[in-house]
């Protein structure tokens, strides 16, 4: 029997072909990504380039100043970011709890078999094109809000400022119950994965000691997942603050800074959707792109601390101190 | 030895009884808001299938809209623009999000993984109207408006999320495939591409038909970037043509109830396709990941 050749080695060529081909992927691969982070500080770069004209012209002092004049082109955004931190805060104070509730609901007490079904429609709700929604809530929620729902809560609760002045189809109340929409599949989706990640021996344990399912849930879930809660409504915050056409479609227009929930009103990102192409001066083009990053340096900000934040918590959990 | 009957009664006390009852308030209310949500959903639905579902014809597809004051008329260059738009958006989005997310799974070192991640993450939250600047800034000034510019913000849109989808499927491969492919010889790019990569299809393309059904209904991108069109069909992506969102967003602009009635039979066929699309997609999402878990 001849001695068979323990190894046989690769012919050259192959060996050369794959180092090349390694080499080759992991290159091309990193190419991509790297491709997205330069894409990032290309849109942060451009949107302060085209602002430059109205950052040199009026500094920081825009931000803190009222009134949109286009005539006299005398420009500020603080109605603007009024608009947008009212409409987006009331829709955030509304879409918490009901997220909450979704994520407790579908993570504690949904029966087995509706459980999946009942999320995805939760989840599909997200699925809606904003633009949609947007006609829904200027032709369906609108004249139900202006007829029925405003002048109710005028009659009642008429004495509180926020319910003060003359009810309409269009204004902050339409724009925030939108808002609510978009905002509670997402963060309900979230909340209810965080509130099934929570170890089950810390539930059994409550229950076994006597807790009801709520006291349960308030001892147990929600302390375990806060973190992660928040960073699922600081998610909330970044997509309402950043929503465009539907707001810019039930909002109406208006300037001023009220404390009614009645007023039509303009946000950061529904003037832009609202103006861009009407502008008839560099200047205002100017400015309304300084609007655009003032808007990207709020969702930079919210995005990257709820980011963080979700990072930190998953981390937590993964054991690390 | 009096024995305190009360105290060993096994009758509930006040206390327990109050602690039951918002026990049950508590667990009425969670259900009540799950119900409220799939309610909103319905109505939203409904709304728009009733309102638009009898401006259908044949004629609304494939005729182009009437002239000024006539009223009536169809949308084919809108379907056709977004056909275009969006089919671009999709070819320019899909391989360089797969590259991205073979590098975060299968090559980066895990520090330069995480911050890829993060960067997906924060590009997937930025305002699309910022996008929409962006592209308007970097093609549009100077040049005009374009189909293609806009499919350009639209794949800004969809690369994190296809980027995300892929990645995610791909740390499902079981590590097994990859070491037995290993063991036999075959170099690290055979392995990504002729094992990784096919174990994965499917979950990649039902993240991609997501991103795809995202991007059908976006506007804001499209405002600075292909919204003034001829009122012609054309599959030129050379030149700006009208898409499905952006015409509802102008028809329901339009103080003329005709506009309305041909805004919301737009709103049905956009939100008919983009709810088949992400319920079957993510049926079959469902499907393959209990496949590859196994």
């Amino acid at each position: 029997m001849s001695a068979v050749p323990s190894t046989h080695p690769l012919p050259e060529r192959r060996r050369v072909g794959d180092r090349f081909g390694d080499l080759f992927l992991h290159g091309l691969t990193g190419a991509a990504a790297a491709a997205a982070l330069v894409l990032l500080g290309a849109i942060t770069w451009k949107v302060f380039e085209l602002a430059w004209p109205a950052i040199t012209k009026y500094g920081f002092a825009f931000v803190t100043r009222q009134g949109w004049d286009t005539i006299h082109n005398k420009f500020g955004a603080l109605d603007l970011i009024w608009g947008t931190a009212f409409t987006s805060f009331s829709a955030l104070l509304l879409a918490t709890p009901l997220s909450i509730a979704i994520g407790l609901y579908l993570s504690e007490l949904a029966p087995r078999g509706a459980r999946t079904v009942i999320a995805s429609l939760v989840e599909l709700l997200a699925a809606i094109p904003s633009v949609v929604l947007g006609l829904w809530g200027i032709l369906v929620l609108g004249p139900f809000v202006g007829k029925d729902l405003e002048p109710w809560l005028h009659r009642h609760l008429g004495f509180i400022p926020l319910f003060g002045g003359s009810p309409q189809n269009a204004g902050m109340l339409v724009a925030i119950l939108v808002l609510t929409i978009m905002i509670v599949p997402i963060t309900s989706s979230i909340c209810r994965e965080l509130f099934l990640g929570v170890p089950t021996e810390l539930e059994q344990g409550a229950l076994a000691l006597g807790a009801t399912r709520w006291e349960m849930v308030r001892g147990v879930i929600l302390p375990y997942t806060r973190t992660g809660v928040s960073a699922a409504i600081l998610l909330g915050l970044g997509r309402a603050v950043g929503e465009a056409i539907a707001v810019s479609l039930v909002l109406g227009a208006g300037h001023g800074i009220h404390w009614s929930l009645f007023v039509t009103g303009d946000t950061l990102a529904s003037k832009l959707a609202e103006e861009y192409q009407g502008s008839v001066s560099r200047l205002q083009t100017a400015s309304l792109v300084y609007l655009a990053a003032i808007l990207l340096v709020i969702s930079l900000l919210v995005n990257l601390t709820a980011q963080f934040i979700a990072r930190r918590f998953s981390y937590e959990r993964a054991g690390g101190s | 030895m009096a024995v305190d009957a009360a105290r060993y009664s096994l009758k509930l006390g006040p206390r327990t009884k109050r602690r039951k009852l918002v026990n049950l308030l508590m667990q009425a209310l969670a259900t009540i808001a799950a119900l409220a949500a799939v309610a909103v959903l319905a109505l939203v639905v409904v709304s728009v299938a009733q309102r638009g579902a009898s401006a259908l014809s044949w004629g609304f597809f494939t005729k182009t809209a009437a002239t000024f004051g006539q009223g009536g008329g169809g949308v084919a260059n809108a379907l056709v623009g977004s056909i275009v738009i969006v089919g671009l958006a999709t070819v320019m989005a899909v391989p360089v999000g797969i590259l991205i997310a073979l590098y975060v799974a299968e090559f980066a070192p895990p520090r330069v993984a995480d911050l890829t991640r993060l960067v997906l993450d924060v590009l997937n939250g930025l305002p699309s109207i910022i996008i929409g600047i962006f592209v308007y800034g970097l093609l549009v000034i100077g040049s005009g408006q374009a189909a293609w510019k806009g499919s350009f913000a639209l794949a800004i849109i969809m690369l994190p999320l296809i980027a995300r989808a892929t990645q995610e499927v791909l740390a499902l491969v079981p590590s097994s495939l990859r070491e037995g492919a290993l063991a036999l010889g075959a170099s690290r790019w055979r392995t990504v591409l002729g094992v990784v990569l096919p174990t994965s299809l499917g979950g990649i393309v039902t993240g991609t038909v997501l991103a795809v059904a995202r991007a059908a209904g976006e506007t804001a991108p499209l405002l600075f970037t292909t919204s003034i069109a001829a009122n012609a069909v054309t599959w030129d992506p050379r030149q700006p043509l009208l898409s499905i969102p952006f015409d509802i967003f102008a028809l329901s602009e339009s103080p003329d109830p005709a506009d309305h009635a041909r805004a919301w039979a737009l709103g049905f066929v956009l939100i008919t396709f983009v709810l088949v699309t992400s319920l079957t997609a993510r049926l079959l999402l469902a499907r393959h990941r209990k496949k590859l878990e196994g």
